[in-house]
């Protein structure tokens, strides 16, 4: 197994406050807009990304929510995806007429994303759904969707995993790609 | 990224017998998510899109009927109901012909009521079809023990540890065996109370303890379940009188106000008010029994959804 760095420790945190500023530059101090992150992985995410906005003067309550969209997924009962056990879904406001952020670690298939779309509808008619995601995994959607706000672009095979690491849960942070030896 | 796959250990569910804690414990993690499902402004998941149930029932019963089919709806399966009172069953068809008529028709789940028990244990040996008991007989109602369990569990923190007491007809109930095994599985103590007649002799073997009088039964106990008197089920006289019956083991204010600590109130229904339970009781903050028909359909929703992913 082979790991590559692809982003780690000041230029990690460099990408997250870019990504604080593009949103800041279309969403002005979020009086319409909603942070949702996206069980399991895409929390830790949208956690770091409140937690920055929260630091800017003039940007103290941001709604923020996070989403479990296992019931919702197409993949339930296929052969290799074996049972999906779902995580909790916090979400104390509803979306109606307001503007989501969805937010994931990893972009791949657009799989997930579809399905929190169809997750989300629980919550009210959104005026907007915009993405943003850590990590795009270019070339490899399966369904058409693709993300506004963007950390960085990865072009990697379907055998090559991508793996992003928080501090909260892993004591670092860190964007690697693993990649099979016989490859 | 997703974390890996926790599975129950059983594709069907027809006793609480054939289950790990670890399986309960998935079943109720899963519910919680369920009743969260439950209380948003649209109640319904896409999981079960493509997969069709049939609710087959010999035996009346409403709350257990709907709370599945709601499960089901809210799951967004295909539902097709069968009354054996309606049914070719009266013609003279046997149980095995009725249900492989139904599995014809490509249907993926039966989830059945019988008057037999075991029936669903001898069905599921010849059908090719994932099964839920909703209650055989004298033998087995899972998910009612389930529900019970995961009403507890909601009510007091925890199961383990905690004192249960389930009275009355236990000779009858399959709601009492159930909640026997799962209470035991799930590390709590159980007590059995009733008129000597209506308490099974070798009881004691499953591993719990056995009281013929009422107060000292709630003394003891952090729970008390209170079983219905099921006169279609009584062949032969077990005791005097109903009236006999409720002065000697039916819940009312004055017993309970005599106990010096608080202790929670269940009824799997349906109720008989003035016998087993007065409706002051039934009817008051200590009673848990809405919580439970509630919870029954998060716990169904589960146990459905669990058994689905099984299917590959």
């Amino acid at each position: 197994m082979k790991r590559s760095i692809l982003l780690e420790g000041q230029k990690f945190q460099i990408t997250i406050q870019r990504l604080c500023h593009q949103l800041i530059e279309n969403h002005g101090d979020f009086s319409d807009s909603v942070i949702v992150g996206i069980q399991p992985r895409g929390i830790y995410l949208g956690r770091r990304i409140v937690e920055e906005l929260q630091q800017i003067p003039g940007l103290p309550n941001i709604a923020y929510g996070e989403l479990d969209i296992t019931f919702f997924r197409d993949d339930f009962r296929r052969k290799d995806s074996g049972l999906l056990v779902p995580s909790s879904t916090n979400m104390d406001f509803i979306v109606e007429g307001k503007k989501v952020i969805l937010m994931d670690d990893v972009l791949w298939t657009g799989r997930t994303i579809r399905a929190a779309m169809d997750a989300l509808q629980a919550f009210g008619r959104p005026e907007k759904i915009e993405l943003l995601v850590l990590v795009d995994r270019r070339f490899s959607r399966q369904l058409p969707i693709e993300p506004d706000y963007i950390g960085i672009q990865v072009d990697s095979i379907d055998s090559q995993r991508v793996i992003v690491s928080w501090n909260e849960v892993d004591s670092y942070d860190r964007i690697e790609l693993l990649t099979e030896r016989n490859n | 990224m997703t974390a890996s796959p926790r599975q129950l250990s059983t594709n069907h569910l027809l006793g609480i017998k054939d289950l790990q804690a670890t399986d309960i414990e998935l079943i109720f993690e899963t519910a919680d998510n369920f009743k969260d499902v439950l209380n948003r402004p649209i109640k319904k998941v896409p999981s079960l899109r493509d997969i069709t149930i049939a609710n087959v029932f010999f035996e009346n019963s409403t709350r257990t009927r709907l709370s599945f089919e709601l499960a089901e709806k809210r799951l967004s399966a295909d539902i097709i109901n069968f009354a054996a009172s309606s049914s070719s069953v009266s013609k003279g068809e046997t149980l095995i012909d009725t249900v492989n008529n139904i599995l014809a028709m490509k249907v993926d789940m039966i989830v059945m009521r019988h008057p037999y028990p075991g029936a669903g244990v001898f069905l599921s040996k010849h059908v090719n079809a994932q099964l839920v008991n909703a209650g055989d007989g004298a033998h087995e109602h899972p998910t009612q023990a389930l529900l019970d369990a995961f009403s507890i569990r909601e009510r007091l923190g925890d199961v383990a540890g905690k004192k249960v007491a389930i009275i009355g007809d236990i000779l009858h109930s399959r709601v009492a065996l159930s909640n026997i095994l799962c209470l035991r599985k799930l590390g709590a103590e159980v007590m059995v109370c009733g008129p000597t007649t209506l308490i099974p002799r070798y009881i004691g073997s499953l591993g719990v303890k056995v009281e013929y009088d009422l107060l000292a039964a709630l003394k003891w106990c952090d729970v008390a379940n209170m079983l219905r008197i099921q006169l279609e089920r009584q062949d032969i006289a077990y005791f005097p009188s109903l009236r006999e019956y409720s002065m000697l083991y039916g819940l009312n204010k004055k017993i309970l106000d005599s106990l010096d600590k608080e202790i929670t109130i269940m009824h799997p229904g349906p109720i008989n008010r003035g016998v087993e339970i007065t409706s002051d009781v039934a009817d008051s903050h200590h009673s848990i029994i809405l919580d439970q028909v509630e919870n029954g359909v998060a716990i169904r929703m589960a146990v459905l959804y669990l058994l689905a992913g099984k299917r590959g």
